[in-house]
């Protein structure tokens, strides 16, 4: 891909038949899906569905073991690189560096997307303004709330400019004050850069207001997908994302456990955020 | 999502051009030096608290075993002859439990957030390898104060320090990359802490950190041989107390030890993000 170029045939993200599989547990079973260059997409699911396995397929830290996956037409296998120059990514857990101020956090992402020594401050200045953390850049981040710690790591994922941004529930563990600060900031900056946007979560009632087209994903596999109103509409008239989900699974959202992995990687994230 | 979805903004469409392979490992390296430097600036304490061990190794042993003559060193001080034994030690100290860090960092999500930015992962292990060589240097620094309180008889010279202090960071930096190849086998905290003590003492006692080789069982001649902690004590008696030694050797086989870390742990990494 040429700077400045598309890419993908106005594809941002374009996932053909993946299988991935932890030892016996199948954990991607032929996932299939794309995502429009400027769209918000929500990949939805309980834990165990098979939503972060996808994320680290396109993060390429995880190689499939069958299928292909491109970010805007860069192979996730072949063009590890340049895949991860485009991409800003925030995972589940909450990973910025309690040790460090705010400022120096994004510092350390600037410096291994190479951001420019000379454009390195403004930057910087540009992430933490755009999650409203300019007043608290020098403060440790130890000293942070849980919604705080979210935006600047939200900032990290943003300092190179990423032209996808890929968030692993972002808003897991957050108070709902929080959550929607989170959100928020996430819409304004795609209304304001036209960035696309991939996320995971289980909140459906987040997706819904969220997301112009979501993908149901439950046990390794794509039930469903479409747009949250038309999903809903094929349902009923007072169907909601909710109601789809079960129809298209046979079960609740809230009743899948996942893995002890999922639960403990949660409980952290919670501890943590306090 | 309500909004429209924007036409990407050019700054945040441009893809920026990838620096040149060779420049990739030494700014990797220099970022990580300086997160480690502020980690350091932050938490002053841990320093003195590392301190604590050489210091006692130094006043105790070093002073009573001087007094004892139990220990053979020819026309050198047993207590100058220690010296440069627990600088070597202090680094290695610092560095054997490196790895648990790469496991919390795995936990909290820091691992997989700095494996989706584009660095090679043996830049990445590079990087954080020099920045465990970075904390062994302030570990060496203080032994020097210290060894200059107890009036141990160093070679002052600032070229012989800085050497010196090169060959702890290239010592630490092996270590370390030890650290991390062995959490990437046993993937957990409690088996690493396990294991890293148990190697701790043999390669410790197992060197020439406190007696002269010839004063071993030809069993423990072999292994000291092929202790890369010996080549760095080895190197620092030279560079210290001017000791007869082989520096060009104790180099080489140092550089080829960390190379060989490097590679091997970097191969590793991809299990500890799974």
């Amino acid at each position: 891909m040429s700077p400045g170029g598309t890419g993908g045939d106005g594809h941002a993200i374009r996932c053909e038949r993946l299988k991935h599989s932890f030892n016996e547990v199948r954990a991607l079973d032929g996932v299939t899906f794309d995502v429009r260059v400027g769209e918000v997409f929500g990949l939805l699911g309980p834990n165990g569905a098979g939503k972060t396995t996808t994320i680290r397929v396109l993060t390429t830290l995880l190689p499939a073991d069958e299928g292909s996956a491109a970010v805007f037409g860069l192979d996730v296998r072949r063009q590890q690189l340049a895949v991860r120059r485009v991409i800003g990514y925030v995972p589940q857990q909450l990973s910025a560096d309690a040790a460090l101020t705010g400022y120096e956090n994004v510092w350390l992402f600037a410096r291994l997307f190479d951001v420019p020594r000379s454009e390195l401050r403004p930057r910087i200045d540009e992430a933490m303004r755009i999650m409203d953390l300019e007043p608290a850049a020098r403060r440790p981040v130890s000293t942070y709330s849980g919604g705080m710690v979210r935006r600047l790591e939200l900032a990290q994922a943003l300092v190179n400019r990423p032209r996808l941004l890929i968030l692993d529930e972002p808003t897991i563990g957050l108070d709902p004050i929080a959550r929607a600060g989170v959100w928020d900031r996430v819409r304004a900056l795609r209304a304001d850069t036209g960035m696309t946007v991939l996320l995971t979560t289980h909140y459906m009632e987040e997706a819904d207001q969220l997301c112009e087209r979501v993908a149901l994903m439950h046990r390794g596999t794509i039930r469903a997908s479409g747009t949250p109103q038309s999903l809903k509409a094929d349902l009923g008239p007072a169907a909601t994302l909710e109601d789809v989900f079960r129809h298209h699974t046979g079960s609740l959202l809230e009743g899948k456990e996942g893995t002890i992995s999922d639960v403990r990687s949660t409980r952290r994230t919670a501890r943590r955020l306090g | 999502m309500s909004a429209a979805p924007a036409e990407p903004r050019a700054a945040w469409v441009e893809v920026p051009a990838a620096p040149r392979w060779w420049r990739i490992l030494p700014s990797r390296v220099l970022t990580f030096w300086t997160v480690e430097l502020w980690r350091i600036r932050h938490d002053q304490q841990e320093l003195v608290t590392r301190a604590i061990q050489p210091a006692l190794w130094l006043l105790i042993f070093g002073e009573t075993f001087t007094r004892l003559r139990a220990i053979p060193t020819g026309n050198v001080p047993y207590l100058d002859f220690l010296a440069p034994g627990i600088i070597a030690q202090s680094g290695l100290f610092v560095a054997i439990f490196f790895g648990i860090q790469i496991i919390w960092e795995r936990d909290a999500g820091v691992l997989t957030k700095l494996l989706a930015t584009p660095t090679p992962r043996a830049a990445l292990v590079s990087g954080k390898a020099f920045a465990a060589g970075l904390r062994a240097a302030m570990q060496a620094v203080i032994v020097f104060v210290l060894s200059a309180i107890l009036r141990v008889g160093l070679d002052w010279n600032p070229l012989h320090l800085a050497a010196a202090i090169a060959i702890v960071v290239l010592g630490a930096s092996f270590f370390s990359t030890l650290s991390v190849t062995i959490a990437g086998i046993v993937l957990s905290r409690e088996r690493l802490m396990g294991i890293g003590q148990a190697i701790t003492m043999p390669l410790f006692f197992g060197s020439n950190a406190l007696y002269p080789v010839h004063l071993m069982p030809v069993w423990l001649q072999a292994l000291s041989a092929v202790n890369p902690l010996s080549y760095e004590v080895d190197a620092l008696r030279v560079l210290l107390i001017d000791a007869p030694g082989r520096l060009g050797l104790d180099v080489a086989v140092l550089v080829v030890a960390s190379a060989a870390g490097i590679t091997v742990s970097a191969a590793l990494l991809g299990r500890l993000a799974r």
